[in-house]
């Protein structure tokens, strides 16, 4: 991807996440923060193509952290925010 | 099993889509859990989907991270008790910005970053994910009563501050015209660590929701990076999408506490120093 078209994308989905968060009832802010927190572990992609691109020991293991970690943030932050929305469901 | 990069590029944009749906499910309560569970499917789509890249060619560290980090997860957040959310989320958001840090450096010792545009993305990759992680670490520590939850701080910290920033800048901007200099590197990632722990330390246990909410958008502007030293849409895209919305859950937080951000983030200082 040229950077032009990659320029692009990053300036118009600040937009659209601008636009995304309007009126949030306080009793969301926490789970939603928690959401978009396991959304940013969407950096997992980088870190799957790092770790499999075999090009040395020490990419290797700097790719093995990247996967664990944002493996971790990505499945740990979408089970925390289902356990606390469970939890206000009840309510 | 290699398939085109288009077939994977049009999985990032219905993944993309997902988080847009889901996010938006998230600010609703009624349509939260959805929200959740559809953001949830569109990362799953996304991993997937690049497992089939074809700059993949071995997947014996890609399995290992993959059980290590969902074994680590999936406990925690099964563990975790309700009243220790916050500090959860710091910690978790803390490993999100440690990874984008992590693959900036894999990149950078490839050797892959090579045009200006690289340099600097891996440059903004590498501060932004590694104030991230410390910073977020620092937090969990005060909310988790680890260390004193008091505002902490030196005289002259902002100074300090300032000068590790600026220094950071200074750091990538000499990367750019002398790339792969190894002791610069390290330099500015050490710079960055202590950068995001004295970011955090001046500021009091109350205003840490909002420090976490601020981080998260952090960690988004930093896979944001990421995606640009790897020409990949999706952390483009997702993180940019995350870090723009995160900012504004920031702001909208900081109202609903009656507590403005530059406050939050300078006024506590003040003091401090």
């Amino acid at each position: 991807m040229d950077f032009v078209a990659e320029l692009a994308l990053f300036v118009l989905a600040i937009f659209l996440g601008v636009e995304l968060i309007t009126k949030v009832p306080p009793t969301l802010h926490t789970p939603l923060m928690s959401g978009s927190n396991a959304i940013s572990g969407i950096t997992l992609v980088g870190a799957l193509i790092a770790a499999g691109s075999d090009a040395g020991t020490l990419i290797n293991v700097l790719g093995f952290i990247a996967v664990v970690l944002a493996t971790i943030n990505v499945i740990g932050g979408f089970m925390v925010t289902n356990r606390m929305l469970a939890m206000f469901k009840r309510k | 099993m290699h398939i085109a990069q288009s077939w994977i590029d049009i999985a990032y944009l219905i993944a993309a889509c997902l988080f847009v749906v889901g996010i938006k499910g998230m600010t609703k309560p009624k349509t939260a859990v959805r929200g959740n569970m559809l953001a949830a499917i569109g990362m799953g789509v996304a991993a997937v989907i690049t497992l089939l890249n074809k700059h993949i060619v071995s997947y014996e560290v890609i399995i290992a991270g993959l059980v290590v980090g969902g074994t680590i997860g999936a406990v925690m957040a099964k563990k975790v008790q309700m009243t220790s959310m916050p500090q959860m989320i710091a910690l978790l958001n803390g490993f999100g910005g440690g990874a984008s840090f992590a693959v900036a450096s894999a990149e950078f010792f490839r050797g892959g970053a090579g045009d200006v545009v690289s340099i600097i993305a891996t440059g903004a990759a590498v501060l932004i994910g590694a104030v991230t992680l410390t910073g977020s670490l620092v937090a969990f520590a005060k909310l988790q009563e680890l260390i004193d939850g008091k505002p902490m701080g030196f005289p002259g910290m902002k100074l300090v501050n300032a000068i590790l920033f600026i220094g950071s800048l200074v750091a990538i901007g000499y990367l750019v015209v002398h790339p792969g200099v190894e002791s610069v590197f390290w330099a500015l990632a050490i710079a960055a660590c202590i950068l995001g722990l004295f970011l955090v330390l001046p500021i009091g246990g109350a205003d840490m929701p909002v420090v976490i909410a601020l981080l998260n958008s952090y960690s988004g502007v930093a896979a944001s990076a990421a995606g640009f030293v790897m020409g990949n849409s999706a952390l483009i895209i997702t993180g940019s999408l995350v870090g723009a919305s995160g900012l504004i859950l920031t702001s909208i937080m900081c109202k609903a506490m009656n507590r403005s951000l530059t406050n939050v983030l300078f006024g506590v200082m003040a003091e401090a120093g």
